[in-house]
């Protein structure tokens, strides 16, 4: 699964440490996730909706549908 | 979701408070089985009635420890509970397949001594660790 959250959270000059903070998830967690290594949960991915006031289709994008 | 109405410093501290208490509970439990290991022998000269004692209180810091565990992992974030439960899975893969193939070694007359329980826990704490490492790695 791809993602934008890097480019969200540089559009907003946020850390990682400040987005995990904000996720309530550890750094690692927001960096495996930025490099696709780990897709988050559904609940996590909702959260990070409603913290960039964006829908999750438009962060978090299926591989195979792109 | 979870910690939903926490705030996220909240989260940091939660979770650092649920590891010093498992740091504590764990503690408390290998205390008491040094004491239920040794005190008979060279405390109370094997009396009965403390050593039941001394053992009944080591299963119950081994319950509280098990708690304390649980709460420890609930408070993980998911990567975290990911990387727990995979070290766990292997863990106790390994523990089983090596652990009884041990006890058949002497069952079987490959070995001449008696498979040590202790033995089967240090392969399986070093298993765990070694999971937990590469769980790290390999979302770093």
């Amino acid at each position: 699964m791809r993602n934008r959250l890097k480019v969200l959270r540089a559009e907003r000059d946020w850390t990682q440490a400040k987005l995990a903070s904000e996720l309530e998830v550890s750094r690692q967690t927001v960096n495996a996730i930025e490099k696709g290594k780990f897709d988050p949960s559904l609940p996590l991915a909702f959260k990070a909706a409603r913290l960039f006031g964006l829908s999750i289709e438009e962060i978090f994008q299926d591989e195979e549908t792109c | 979701m979870n910690n939903s109405n926490t705030r996220p410093t909240d989260w940091a501290a939660a979770n650092k408070r649920n590891t010093v208490i498992l740091g504590y509970w764990t503690a408390a439990w290998v205390g008491t089985m040094a004491v239920a290991a040794f005190g008979p022998r060279f405390i109370w000269d094997f009396a009965t009635l403390p050593t039941i004692l001394a053992v009944v209180v080591h299963l119950g810091i081994g319950l509280g420890m098990i708690m304390a565990n649980g709460r420890y992992l609930q408070g993980l974030d998911e990567l975290h509970k990911k990387i727990f439960l995979d070290a766990g899975s292997l863990t106790l893969g390994i523990g089983l397949v090596c652990g009884l193939s041990y006890e058949l070694l002497e069952n079987v007359n490959l070995i001449s001594f008696e498979p040590e329980i202790s033995h089967l826990v240090v392969l399986m704490c070093l298993t765990f660790l070694t999971g937990l490492i590469l769980g790290h790695r390999k979302y770093q």
